[in-house]
């Protein structure tokens, strides 16, 4: 099969895309993606809010990424392990959409996580957030459910995600955030 | 009495501690994969400083950035400053964000609501 390289570019020219990535989420990486669009915010000569905003919920959306990659176990194949993500900006709004592989009995749990989420105001989430920060449990890495609160919170949005098929073991999760100024 | 200090780093703040002045600050970004590892030193220096704290205690929470990971570790922190201030000091948290930050005001305010410290919010130019 010959790539269209020129299909991609026109495609991610025409959504205005930043930066993107396809394959394993590392530590370093994100340290490296971090500091690009860092600088990439400050060329654009965001208003401090709107840069803290989209950088806050990028730190967020990518270590979500990383954590759910962690969990895979190294006796997974590659193609489980990688995942993709953009970063674009298109009349005033940026848009950050992330994929990765999820597994077919895990899909269940975390639909209704999001859903729950998505069904509480501004109000309720500031409340949900003090009660898992309070009470929740924490994994050893770190994460404790709070990512996804604290995007929605600092977005403002509903969460806009979707679960594709890809076989009977795996479906492919897609998150697309969108932050308005 | 000692002076502790950790160097900050792209996804870690500056932490600084003399336990002589019973002061503690916390400053940069907070940003790692791996927020317990990095937090735990704190955590341990707090609990041994608990056993014959200073009469008072003032600590500086000067964040630009912490994401969610860190978010747990910072409590657990206030949560020893509770305990400490329980005990024989008079803890101060001082909470600073930059003028149009509400994000960082209300991080703020939701510890506030957890912790029973003072605190105090201190509003920065940008």
């Amino acid at each position: 099969m010959m790539l269209n390289i020129y299909d991609f570019y026109d495609k991610m020219e025409r959504n205005n895309i930043m930066l993107s990535f396809k394959g394993d989420i590392t530590s370093e990486l994100l340290t490296s993606v971090l500091q690009i669009m860092e600088s990439k915010l400050d060329n654009l000569q965001e208003e401090p809010k709107i840069k803290k905003k989209v950088y806050n919920v990028l730190v967020e959306c990518l270590q979500n990424l990383y954590h759910h990659l962690d969990e895979v176990s190294a006796d997974q194949n590659d193609k489980v392990r990688s995942a993709i993500f953009m970063i674009g900006k298109i009349d005033n709004q940026y848009n950050i959409i992330t994929g990765n592989y999820i597994k077919n009995t895990n899909i269940e749990g975390l639909k209704k996580r999001l859903d729950d989420i998505n069904l509480l105001t501004k109000e309720e989430l500031k409340e949900y957030y003090k009660l898992v920060l309070s009470n929740g449990e924490m994994s050893s890495k770190g994460g404790g459910g709070l990512g996804m609160i604290d995007i929605a919170r600092k977005t403002g949005q509903k969460l806009n995600f979707n679960f594709s098929p890809v076989d009977d073991k795996y479906s492919f999760f897609s998150l697309n955030i969108k932050i308005s100024q | 009495m000692e002076k502790i200090s950790i160097e900050g780093t792209p996804k870690t703040p500056t932490i600084t501690f003399d336990t002589g002045k019973g002061f503690l600050e916390i400053k940069g970004r907070s940003i790692p994969e791996n927020s317990i590892e990095f937090y735990k030193p704190l955590v341990d220096w707090l609990e041994k400083y608990s056993t014959k704290p200073q009469s008072i205690t003032n600590v500086n929470i000067q964040l630009e950035y912490f994401n969610t990971s860190s978010s747990k570790c910072i409590l657990d922190v206030f949560k020893k400053l509770e305990a400490i201030n329980k005990g024989g000091s008079q803890v101060t948290i001082n909470w600073y964000y930059e003028e149009d930050d509400e994000d960082m005001l209300e991080a703020g305010e939701d510890y506030q609501a957890i912790i029973n410290v003072p605190f105090k919010m201190v509003q920065v130019a940008e």
